[in-house]
């Protein structure tokens, strides 16, 4: 079977122009004839020799990073942009869905606009007026198809955008991150639509941040990453290795981001910081971040576990509001680590164990000490806090160095970003020394499941209720 | 040469959709809706009617009568000339997303720029008829009406479509890298307006202007639909406008070679 798509060695150079040449103005090759000022001071490799090939009919993904040159590929598949070296080959008729509804006229009708957009993606009018229903139909438009397009709002100029680039009828369709059309709903008809086209035969390339979908629907992957492939064929090893590179870069941010929370509550941090594991903790040694910058780590506000509650009246981002360190009492807590089974860690997989472990040190004698802990999720919402007082530890002695591990044997948290209260504190409540949000880590799960709070469960069916497998 | 004329022809289709789309979406959510294609060279014929012969009645010779006649026969072309020229500096940036998103051949954008004025200005030549025939019925033009000139119109106005076009190739592809031509466009075009004869008549020129007047394709488009429409006399002028179709045609050619060249660098500077 000859292949759809054929990428030999493909490299595509963007240019990047000092600060002189943004504008693009005539007056630097004008004045004093320096032409040479219009040349690029930095090449960009959005893409670097890539080779592939995508056998007819194949489903295949796309995946990368923002940043890695995704789209860019994509465009040089559709020859839209042409390789600054290498070949690029496709064979048939190409329908990109790249930005959906580009090139609609707001002030003419739906209709008017399908018309438009089917010409332009090479139909002809006849074609168009065959298709027609079916494109309105699918778009769910039929009530608003003589309105002007401006009064659409942008789930529906993106709904009949999509229609009329599916209804083309390309040999090859290639599709960038437009699944988030609409509702769920819709997103399912359209992953309908493009398993339909695979039925018959035809080739889909797919970019995509969602891997759910490339893992279900693709054939084949390919893991792009700074413009370069790192792997491809069967999408779940890729995945695999995708989703694991991921995770260690994004454990490695939350560690630096952790490091940062410390030293911004802490300006005296920095002579301690050494004492950190340095790789733990690169971006405390190298940036100090000003006080004013937001404690938390970025991913916290964003990626709230799914399912959260929202908290009540509590400020929308609890973290970023309250994150701190305060008292000054006999009893200091200079380091605090999470571990999880093999070490140091700030991800942790749901059900996983989970150690905190605090180096206190006291330099006189204390005989009235607490230790506590509380988590967060990132709605502001306490998960669970304790402190050895409640749990009923008298305290008799404290005196010089020491270590205080709280072990959750499993974590048994939604997936989500967590973080963490640690204090030392007199009995009556008086604090030692409290630190407010200020070590984070993320719990990620197989399971989509919502809520707080796993409990260990089980279902159990009667026998006239079956359902398959749900590892298969 | 050719192997970019059929590709133009196979676009065919898109150019007549995306020309069509211009001129329905210009007017479209205003009362008037249509009916501005019309009535917008009769505004315009109005205003510069009333200010030479209102507010500056001395400024022209006086034998050209009537002057509101005289004065359409160039301003209907002119406009023409200057939007698309004005549209086109702009139409690749505007049209970003289609040249970044889409395979589009980008040459269409300019030419459908030019195709949608001409348009418009097909619409005025109607107007330009109705006060034509006004004037006559009225027994005020200076002579009779000599309709066997009315062969040459069309044949100016493909020359001004060759010129038109040739300049909005060249101005659209070098506007994405030199967007200082957008401002520099638009001053040019006022001082080429008051350059070319159509406010005044060619023979108010003085003879030390006449070489200088010459230099301007514009002013010769401008004298032959004076000549065709308004004066009197036989179309004297066809020598110098079958000259200007010839250069124009080359002004086409160089225009699309240049616009073929940078094509590949629009999708990434717009």
């Amino acid at each position: 079977m000859s292949a759809a798509v054929e990428l030999d060695a493909v490299s595509k150079v963007y240019r990047r122009y000092g600060p002189g040449r943004r504008a693009g103005t005539l007056k630097s090759a004008l004045l004093g004839g320096r032409l040479r000022d219009l040349a690029p001071r930095e090449t960009l490799h959005a893409v670097a020799g890539v080779s592939l090939q995508i056998p007819r009919g194949a489903a295949y993904g796309i995946v990368g990073r923002n940043g890695s040159g995704k789209s860019t590929l994509l465009k040089l598949m559709a020859g839209i942009t042409r390789p600054t070296a290498g070949s690029v080959q496709v064979r048939g008729r190409v329908s990109a869905l790249i930005e959906l509804g580009a090139g609609f006229h707001p002030e003419i009708s739906g209709r008017e606009n399908v018309f438009i957009n089917g010409v332009m993606l090479g139909l002809t009018r006849r074609e168009i007026e065959r298709r027609f229903d079916a494109i309105v139909e699918f778009a769910e438009l039929e009530e608003f198809i003589d309105a002007p397009v401006r009064t659409y709002s942008s789930g529906m100029y993106m709904r009949l955008g999509f229609a009329v680039a599916v209804h083309v009828d390309a040999d090859v369709l290639l599709v960038d991150e437009v699944l988030a059309v609409g509702d769920e709903r819709f997103s399912l008809k359209c992953l309908d639509k493009f398993a339909e086209y695979k039925r018959r035969g035809k080739t889909t390339v797919l970019v995509t941040h969602g891997l759910d979908t490339v893992e279900r629907f693709c054939d084949e992957a390919l893991w792009l990453d700074a413009g370069r492939v790192r792997t491809s064929g069967d999408p779940r090893r890729v995945l695999h290795a995708y989703r694991g590179d991921v995770e260690t870069e994004e454990e490695r941010e939350l560690a630096a981001a952790d490091a940062r929370a410390r030293l911004a509550v802490e300006p005296d941090a920095g002579d301690g910081a050494p004492r950190d594991d340095p790789a733990e903790a690169p971006a405390a040694v190298e940036e100090p971040a000003p006080a004013a910058e937001p404690a938390a780590a970025p991913t916290a506000a964003e990626e709230a576990a799914p399912g959260d509650a929202p908290a009540g009246d509590e400020p929308e981002d609890m973290f970023k509001a309250a994150a701190g360190r305060w008292g000054d009492g006999p009893v200091r807590i200079d380091d605090v680590r999470l571990e999880g089974e093999d070490g140091p860690a700030h991800l942790f997989q749901s059900g996983a164990r989970l150690a905190i472990r605090m180096r206190v040190t006291a330099p006189e004698e204390v005989t009235d000490f607490v230790f506590g802990i509380s988590i967060f999720n990132a709605a502001g919402v306490c998960c669970y806090g304790t402190n050895t007082d409640i749990e009923r530890y008298r305290p008799v002695v404290l005196s010089g160095a020491g270590e205080v591990v709280f072990v959750i044997d499993r974590l048994d948290l939604v997936e989500g970003t967590y973080k963490l209260d640690v204090a030392a504190h007199r009995r009556d409540g008086v604090q030692y020394d409290y630190h407010r949000l200020l070590h984070t880590f993320r719990v990620k799960s197989q399971t989509r499941d919502a809520g707080i709070y796993r409990p260990a469960h089980s279902w159990e069916f009667t026998p006239n209720i079956r359902f398959e497998d749900p590892d298969s | 040469m050719l192997t970019s004329l059929r590709r133009l022809l196979r676009h065919r289709e898109l150019i007549r959709t995306l020309v069509a789309r211009e001129v329905k979406a210009r007017y479209r959510g205003s009362i008037l809706g249509f009916f501005w294609s019309f009535a917008n060279p009769l505004l315009l014929l109005l205003v510069y009617t009333f200010v030479f012969s209102v507010i500056l009645p001395g400024f022209r010779g006086g034998e050209l009568e009537p002057y509101g006649l005289f004065l359409f026969c160039g301003l209907l072309p002119w406009t023409w000339f200057a939007s698309s020229l004005l549209e086109s500096s702009n139409v690749l940036i505007t049209n970003g997303n289609l040249l970044k998103k889409v395979m589009f051949p980008a040459e269409i954008l300019p030419i459908v720029t030019v195709l949608a004025n001409m348009v418009h200005f097909l619409f005025g030549l109607p107007v330009l008829g109705a006060f034509l025939a006004w004037y006559a019925l009225d027994g005020r033009l200076p002579g009779p009406l000599q309709l066997v000139e009315l062969v040459w119109l069309p044949v100016v106005i493909l020359v001004q479509l060759l010129l038109t076009l040739g300049c909005a190739l060249l101005l659209s592809a070098l506007t994405v890298h030199f967007r200082d031509i957008r401002d520099l466009l638009n001053n040019l075009l006022t001082l080429w307006f008051f350059a070319t004869p159509i406010i005044y008549p060619m023979a108010l020129v003085p003879a030390g202007g006449k070489p200088l007047m010459d230099m301007n394709p514009f002013a010769h488009l401008a004298i032959s639909y004076q000549e065709i429409l308004f004066y009197n006399g036989p179309f004297g002028h066809w020598k110098w406008l079958l000259a200007l179709g010839l250069g124009s045609l080359a002004l086409t050619a160089v225009g699309y070679g240049v616009f073929d060249r940078l094509r590949d660098t629009f999708a990434e500077e717009v």
